[in-house]
């Protein structure tokens, strides 16, 4: 019997990281202090929507969290803090205020030939931060383009 | 015919009248212990249709009645309703109950709420059935 190598390793990798796969690549488990806390007031966004010096910013802030006191218990702002520090990557540029909705790539996606303005302002959306008012599944870290559904 | 009472019945006794004695809410009976004097539902309810600093009383996300299902008024996520009548999870753990305080009395009224207010805010929402 032959197995193809590349999926032998292919295999391998998803062993390793512990994956698991959602259309469009792996989806690292988040850690489930992480996953309940941030999910109380919005979804947990994924820990690449930012790079690690925007995370590190914003775990150290949560009383004054884009507006509102997000305040966590000091035991689990460092859990949540230390989990991010290792699972997020030194990669790209930190968004003005760590704000992921004003990072380059959300501008590149969500600009006026992909998003119209006026359905930024349908009530059923309402913030720019409502990943899943379009992307349905974007609580299990599915961000796939095919099953984007904008509300009317 | 002698009666003798055994230790053990009468602290099983106890351990069943104790209960119904207190007011059904061990986090509502901790602030109790804090504080001289008594907690009011009428105070508790005039603290959350208060409106803050910030435009926001407790009522601009949970709704003019704590039976209701609310909505955050930035994140439009929907929040269970407050009322335990309605929904039996509140105020049943004592970290989860001191993390809102903390965050909704500095949104709402921008200064932490004293360990009255809290007890006001509790006695209120529990007495709506």
């Amino acid at each position: 019997m032959h197995i193809p190598m590349r999926l032998v390793l292919a295999s391998l990798a998803l062993a390793a990281t512990g994956s698991v796969w959602a259309d469009g690549g792996p989806v690292t488990p988040l850690l489930p202090k992480m996953a309940k806390e941030c999910s109380s007031c919005h979804i947990a966004f994924r820990p690449n929507f930012l790079p690690r010096a925007s995370w590190k910013q914003v775990m150290a802030t949560l009383d004054k969290h884009y507006g509102v006191d997000a305040s966590l218990s000091d035991a689990d702002t460092a859990e949540i803090a230390a989990w991010l520090d290792k699972t997020a990557l030194d990669v790209g540029e930190a968004p003005p205020d760590n704000r992921i909705t004003r990072s380059f790539w959300f501008n590149r996606k969500h600009g006026p030939s992909h998003v119209k303005p006026e359905v930024w302002q349908r009530a059923s959306i309402k913030s720019r931060a409502n990943c899943q008012a379009c992307h349905v599944n974007a609580d299990q870290g599915d961000f796939n383009e095919h099953k984007i559904r904008i509300p009317g | 015919m002698s009666f003798t009472l055994r230790p053990s019945l009468a602290l099983a006794c106890l351990a069943v009248t104790l209960p119904l004695l207190a007011s059904a809410n061990p986090i509502l009976d901790g602030y109790k212990a804090e504080i001289k004097g008594n907690f009011s539902a009428a105070a508790g309810e005039k603290l959350y249709k208060t409106v803050g600093p910030n435009q926001l009383a407790c009522a601009s996300c949970h709704t003019d009645s704590p039976k209701s299902a609310g909505k955050h008024a930035k994140t439009n996520k929907v929040i269970d309703p407050l009322a335990p009548s309605v929904n039996p999870k509140r105020f049943t753990d004592v970290a989860q109950v001191e993390k809102w305080f903390k965050r909704n009395c500095n949104d709402a009224l921008g200064r932490a709420c004293t360990t009255q207010e809290k007890g006001d805010f509790m006695t209120y929402v529990l007495s709506v059935k």
